[in-house]
């Protein structure tokens, strides 16, 4: 799978490069996570338990409410926070919250990104292409 | 996006950095959802929990209450959701005194800005309800949700950044449910059962929610056979914004969008159609309920409680005692109503613990769980029993009687 890329409708951002952390389930700073320790800690999230620090989250939706628009940016501020997030689908909160934090998000794909990212693969993360796009490297 | 003359110069920083930061900060927002211009508003609302801002977002706000009086206020009616705590009982919480010194800088730092401190997720109901095509900059998924599909307004989920943007702009970007097409039904509900209870508004706000999936979604529920209540649509609202992080719906017949199937549903449109009964409802119940013999602590929160539910609250506590902590947490402006008509003094000399001005989940709810050894919670609200698995706690939907009971019976459910 190296070299494959797949163009998403919108990004924000910088360039990053790290390893993926993968799983068809949602997103919400609040809701799905331990912001503390920086692991999934909802039970019923399929990531439950992971470290999700340095790590591209490839998810399917933003969920929840709209306490991410705070949040990402206290959790840069400790540097316990993902590289970047790679969504199917956002809701604004999703992109309030990356726009404060100058975090990088892409989002919108003509595939279930979710299915074409494998879990653990090395990728590069690009919204200030042309066209914002995740790669396998 | 397309700015007009008074957003170039607001861009180029003539009316002091803050507003600049603001509109670049939607701009920002603007571009990446597709929005060509701005629209203007009437209200902003800002959820800025500390638990969200933590210490560097309290430290963001803080810096810019320097700024003279002209370039840091809001222009536009701007008020608060709950807080992260009720200073009269923050001890009784068990919050720490840093949890509560953040809290007092994040108030001052908001009305540096000019902003009114109102402290509710029920504004809606207590402060000035949106009328119908008003556009705002509501935060809160419920009020956003309440505002969008009871009121007629049109808003987005506009997160404490977006919503303080807006409040110092007096516009936020038009996208999204501030536009006609945006607003018809994406899919359908067919209703075989209509609920009885405000739990089980919310538990169909659940099932709703989870069906719908994401953002773009608008369900139409069909089948409704009564006009709702306000609080039990304020319930079902809630948890459909919060399962399914949806701020619109329509029940035909009953909110003002869609008095007739075909208001939402164009002519060509194909949609599918879900039907939902009370089995649904059973069954999403039954998910939060396992291996749970007893609970710990019994919370009546989010939404915030009404006039009315206090009343009733009140009602079934009389004559008994909660023998666990029993919490309701209630609006800043229903609060003095309680006092007044000695609801709280019911609610209390019952043993429960009247809250104001905070929401149980915006208020350290992991710290809070283990300072007081709480991890099995009974609550009403489908939206909190969403929620607070992450939190750690293992939350269990009942009906308020049901909890009422619990409570009474010392945490064993029957």
């Amino acid at each position: 799978m190296s070299g494959k890329i797949f163009y998403a409708s919108a990004g924000m951002g910088r360039k990053v490069q790290a390893q993926a952390l993968v799983a068809s389930d949602g997103f919400s700073a609040r809701y799905d996570l331990d912001r503390i320790r920086g692991v999934f800690s909802r039970p019923e999230h399929k990531l439950a338990g992971e470290s999700y620090r340095g790590r591209v989250l490839v998810l399917d939706a933003a969920k929840g409410g709209v306490a991410t628009a705070w949040m990402l940016y206290e959790m840069a501020s400790r540097g316990v926070m993902p590289a970047a997030l790679v969504l199917n689908r956002v809701n604004p909160i999703m992109v309030q919250g990356a726009a404060l934090a100058d975090f990088t998000m892409i989002s919108g794909f003509d595939v279930d990104i979710t299915k074409a990212i494998a879990n653990g693969a090395e990728v590069e993360v690009d919204p200030t292409a042309e066209r914002p796009f995740i790669r396998v490297v | 996006m397309k700015l007009n003359d008074e957003e170039l110069a607001i861009r180029a920083g003539e009316l002091g950095p803050l507003r600049q930061w603001a509109i670049e900060h939607q701009i920002k927002v603007g571009d990446y959802l597709g929005a060509r211009d701005f629209v203007p508003v009437g209200q902003a609302h800002i959820m800025a929990d500390t638990e969200s801002l933590g210490a560097a977002g309290v430290a963001w706000l803080e810096h810019w209450t320097t700024l003279p009086a002209g370039q840091r206020l809001v222009r536009i009616p701007t008020i608060t959701d709950p807080r992260g705590t009720d200073f009269a009982h923050a001890a009784r919480l068990r919050q720490q005194p840093w949890m509560i010194d953040l809290e007092h800088r994040a108030i001052a730092a908001f009305e540096a800005l000019g902003v009114l401190m109102t402290d509710t997720c029920i504004n809606y109901q207590t402060i000035m309800p949106p009328v119908r095509g008003e556009h705002m900059a509501y935060g809160d998924t419920g009020v956003v949700i309440y505002s969008n599909s009871v009121c007629g307004a049109r808003s987005n989920f506009e997160g404490g950044p977006s919503a303080l943007s807006a409040g110092l702009t007096g516009r936020t970007p038009r996208y999204g449910y501030h536009l006609d097409d945006r607003r018809l039904a994406t899919f359908l509900v067919e209703l075989s059962w209509t609920p009885r209870e405000l739990s089980d508004w919310g538990a169909l706000g659940g099932v709703v929610g989870r069906l719908a999936g994401d953002y773009s979604q608008v369900p139409a529920l069909v089948g409704v056979e009564r006009v709702p209540s306000a609080d039990e649509i304020k319930h079902f609202g809630a948890a459909l914004a919060s399962f399914g992080s949806v701020a619109l719906f329509h029940m035909i017949g009953v909110t003002p969008e869609a008095m007739r199937l075909e208001d939402v549903v164009p002519a060509a449109a194909s949609l599918k159609t879900h039907d939902v009964g009370e089995a649904d409802i059973r069954t999403l119940r039954a998910s939060y309920a396992k291996d749970i013999g007893a609970v710990d602590v019994v919370v009546f929160s989010a939404p915030q409680l009404s006039l009315v539910e206090m009343q009733t609250l009140a009602a079934m506590l009389d004559g008994r005692r909660a023998e666990i902590p029993l919490l309701a947490v209630t609006s800043p402006q229903v609060k003095p109503d309680c006092d007044r008509m000695g609801l709280t003094a019911r609610i209390e000399s019952a043993g429960g613990t009247v809250l104001s001005g905070m929401c149980f989940y915006q208020s350290y709810a992991r710290e809070i769980a283990e300072a007081n050894g709480w991890t099995r919670l009974a609550t009403n609200s489908a939206k909190l029993t969403n929620i607070l698995g992450g939190y750690g706690y293992r939350p269990v939907l009942l009906s308020m009687e049901q909890c009422v009971a619990a409570a009474c019976a010392g945490g064993t459910l029957t």
